[in-house]
């Protein structure tokens, strides 16, 4: 019944990790809650990610689903999971956009799989927009505050 | 009649359908009857408009084009609070037709 | 005031180049509307009625004369030579192309501006008490927390996609000048046995379903400040509504769950985030501090010569008492009578300008109200400055009378409304002006909107006017004893809508049933609460 769910490896059109990516399917979150053996899972918007922090240690793949661009559910779920110390892949899938990629790498994506394929230039211009950043997010860069303040 | 109306997408001007291009003249909308919905589709993937909509619109007593609602008609003439930058046509009957 | 440095500078500097590119990509097709409208919305670009229109921020509504200048400029070089100042503290132009609009924030960021999170759904320019740093009763300047906030909301990667846009106010008195419990998060700067803290409350805002925000914590510690409210803003982005954009605002979420159960989730969000550690160095509030320190006041006369009547009604209209006592902060107003409430031509931009550079230490706010301010002008010098606000159409002494009209943009020039707002105010207070009628009158704020999405805050009026759409003719509907202040309340509609004229007339006849029973000294406020709504239906209706 889950087995169609989720990307596939060649549908990642841009990743930062150099393991071997997951090549199964995912589940739902209430799969994986239910499942001992689970290793990738698929979040939904209106899914509650919190409920997935005990079996962090055995997943592999968290994709995290944007089926509209404006719903932003999405990057609360991937810090909370790397707040929470996941360390495994997060893949953004669905409606990810050039202008998004940016904020989405600071919440702690590390894969994406646009369900358009983006124009190779300007998404990597875009990873690259800001030089500097104002807040302490996912990615652990030094703030701008921090830089400012240091010894 | 219908109408077609938007905005330009490099400028923002209001534009009306003329039946070959944009014009920044109300009095020079045409009823597209049927084929409003081609020409919409048509001329927005084109970029020769933004947001474009039909609308109702009438031929009043001294012949003019007048939209069936007052925020288009506003959109025709320009800010009734500001009449020095209204949309240069000379060709309108005053501001009562706004209103 | 705050001065960018090479940080600050590089991140408006990429906000230009990201723009530019985003435009360019828009141009050439490589994205839709639909995509590119949030985009440019986050840097505060439209589409209204007749062309686009730019949003330029100014943060808790701070600037100096240079800036002052080149809004001047900007309007003269891409618009049309005016702009239009807001109740959130911004400018607006009307008339900016789409094909112009980088080269204007490339401008702009010369200055230290911009238009970042002008619009969108994400936190927006961050709002302040007005009289902020001058203000006889503030605690501290509220502006640094401000600032610090500021800096915190920009490009925010976890929240540029909120159910809904999110404004935040910050005041720190008890007089509230910022409308601030009518914002999703209210921040009110207090002190507790000595220790700087803040006050928050969320949930508030106006549109279709008016809310008064709940008090939701009496005392974050100040440099716990930021971590709090991202604690506020990530329940909101989880849980609030995004099935309906009529109820995806914040109010909705804290009624909806109630304010306890909101609190809950927030304190229990908080204790993470602390343990996450978000907040920035404590240093970093300390260095912004640094800039809002107060300018080299000199003592000096407290009293002017008031021989002449219209500057002495002017002293007594247009000024707020200050700090320190040889200076006042003076109120420009930007609402002659029969004029566009908050519109401002290049040159009147150009002239506040060196005021501000003669007179005010080089500095100007935007007020809520839709003016403009010279936060600190000595006593003496007030005749000089009134005499040129007065000769270039900026003297009218009506600060807080019925001439004073917050109005949106109205169906003159907003894409949403359903009835002009501007026409109303200008024969309003051309009326009671030509009358002589505001004098006696005396406070009383008018508020007018011309769709129900309420950017003209009618329900926050003593007397509120909300623009409606009657079977495609302009229909208003009056509302009374709305307040924005400490005394907040939501105004009450009255009865049936009016056509324009019967809207005006109605104006007249509640002020009327005010005159006839107000008590000593009481506002149009006061008397309203005092009597209730029905002298006023009868008057109306009956």
């Amino acid at each position: 019944m889950t087995t169609n769910l989720g990307t596939s490896p060649d549908e990642v059109q841009f990743r930062f990790r150099d393991d071997e990516p997951v090549d199964h399917a995912t589940v739902t979150v209430d799969s994986c809650c239910d499942q001992t053996n689970a290793t990738a899972v698929r979040i939904e918007p209106g899914d509650d990610t919190r409920v997935l922090l005990p079996f962090l240690d055995r997943l592999a793949l968290v994709e995290v689903n944007f089926p509209a661009f404006g719903d932003g559910r999405g990057y609360s779920s991937a810090r909370i999971l790397r707040e929470a110390g996941f360390t495994g892949e997060l893949r953004a899938v669905g409606a990810v956009l050039i202008d998004q990629l940016s904020h989405m790498r600071r919440c702690g994506f590390d894969s994406f799989a646009p369900d358009k394929r983006l124009d190779e230039e300007d998404a990597l211009r875009a990873f690259a927009t800001w030089e500097n950043v104002y807040q302490r997010a996912a990615d652990a860069r030094r703030t701008i505050a921090d830089k400012r303040h240091e010894a | 009649m219908k109408i077609l109306t938007g905005n330009d997408l490099r400028t923002g001007a209001v534009t009306w359908w003329n039946g070959t291009g944009w014009s920044l003249f109300v009095d020079d909308a045409v009823d597209v009857g049927e084929d409003a919905e081609e020409i919409l589709a048509r001329e927005e993937a084109a970029r020769r408009v933004n947001v474009p909509y039909a609308i109702e619109a009438t031929i009043d007593a001294a012949g003019h084009v007048r939209p069936a609602h007052i925020k288009d008609r506003v959109r025709a003439l320009g800010p009734t609070v500001r009449r020095d930058l209204a949309v240069p046509t000379a060709n309108k009957t005053g501001w009562d037709w706004v209103i | 005031m705050y001065r960018y440095d090479q940080y600050d500078k590089a991140m408006v500097d990429a906000r230009v180049a990201e723009f530019r590119d985003q435009a360019r990509r828009r141009l050439e097709g490589k994205l839709t509307e639909d995509q590119f409208k949030p985009l440019r919305l986050m840097n505060g670009l439209y589409l209204q009625l007749h062309a686009y229109m730019l949003r330029v921020a100014i943060p808790y509504g701070t600037i100096d004369a240079r800036q002052m200048e080149m809004l001047a400029d900007i309007a003269d070089k891409y618009d049309r030579g005016y702009g239009h100042f807001t109740t959130r503290q911004n400018i607006q132009y009307n008339w900016i192309k789409l094909e112009d609009t980088a080269d204007a924030l490339a401008d702009l960021a010369t200055v230290e501006m911009h238009a970042i999170q002008t619009s969108g759904n994400c936190i927006r320019n961050i709002s302040a008490d007005h009289f902020a740093g001058a203000a006889a009763d503030e605690v501290v300047d509220p502006r640094p927390y401000a600032e610090l906030m500021r800096q915190w909301s920009s490009f925010h990667p976890e929240f540029t996609y909120l159910p809904r846009k999110f404004k935040i106010a910050v005041i720190a008195s008890e007089k509230d000048r910022a409308a601030m419990r009518l914002h999703d998060i209210g921040v009110r700067i207090v002190k507790r046995d000595g220790e700087v803290g803040a006050e928050f409350y969320a949930g508030g805002g106006m549109g279709r379903t008016p809310m008064i925000a709940p008090l939701i914590r009496d005392f974050v510690p100040i440099d716990q400040m930021i971590t709090y409210a991202e604690a506020c803003l990530r329940v909101y982005n989880r849980y609030g509504r995004r099935d309906n954009k009529y109820k995806a605002r914040i109010k909705i979420l804290v009624h909806e769950l109630g304010a306890a159960e909101y609190i809950r989730q927030v304190e229990e969000e908080f204790a993470h985030m602390l343990s996450v550690g978000v907040e920035p160095p404590r240093e970093e509030l300390a260095r912004i501090a640094e800039y809002f320190a107060p300018p080299a006041f000199v003592d000096g006369p407290k009293t002017v010569d008031r021989s002449d009547p219209d500057f002495a009604l002017w002293v007594d209209r247009n000024t707020h008492r200050h700090k320190h006592d040889a200076y006042v902060s003076a109120v420009i107003s930007l609402k002659p009578a029969g004029g566009i409430p908050g519109d401002a031509t290049s040159e009147q931009m150009r002239l506040v300008a060196r005021l501000a550079r003669e007179y005010s230490f080089d500095e100007l706010r935007v007020m809520h109200t839709q003016n403009l301010l010279l936060p600190h002008v000595r006593i003496a010098d007030l005749p000089a400055v009134w005499q040129a606000l007065d000769e270039a159409g900026l003297g009218s002494p009506n600060m807080d009378t019925i001439e004073d009209i917050i109005a949106c943009p109205g169906l003159d020039y907003c894409s949403l409304a359903n009835a002009r707002s501007i026409p109303l105010a200008q024969r309003i207070s051309e009326r009671f002006a030509e009358t002589g009628r505001t004098e006696v009158v005396g406070e009383l704020k008018l508020k007018i909107s011309g769709c129900i999405n309420a950017c003209g805050h009618h329900h926050a009026g003593h007397i509120g006017i909300l623009g409606v759409d009657k079977k495609g003719t302009e229909n208003y509907q009056l509302s009374l004893g709305g307040s924005e202040a400490e005394d907040v309340s939501l105004a009450k509609i009255t009865g049936p809508g009016f056509d324009e004229d019967g809207v005006i007339a109605a104006v007249e006849k509640v002020t009327d049933v005010y005159l006839a029973a107000r008590s000593d000294g009481e506002r149009f406020l006061d008397t309203y609460r005092r009597i209730g709504m029905e002298p006023f239906k009868e008057a109306l209706y009956g």
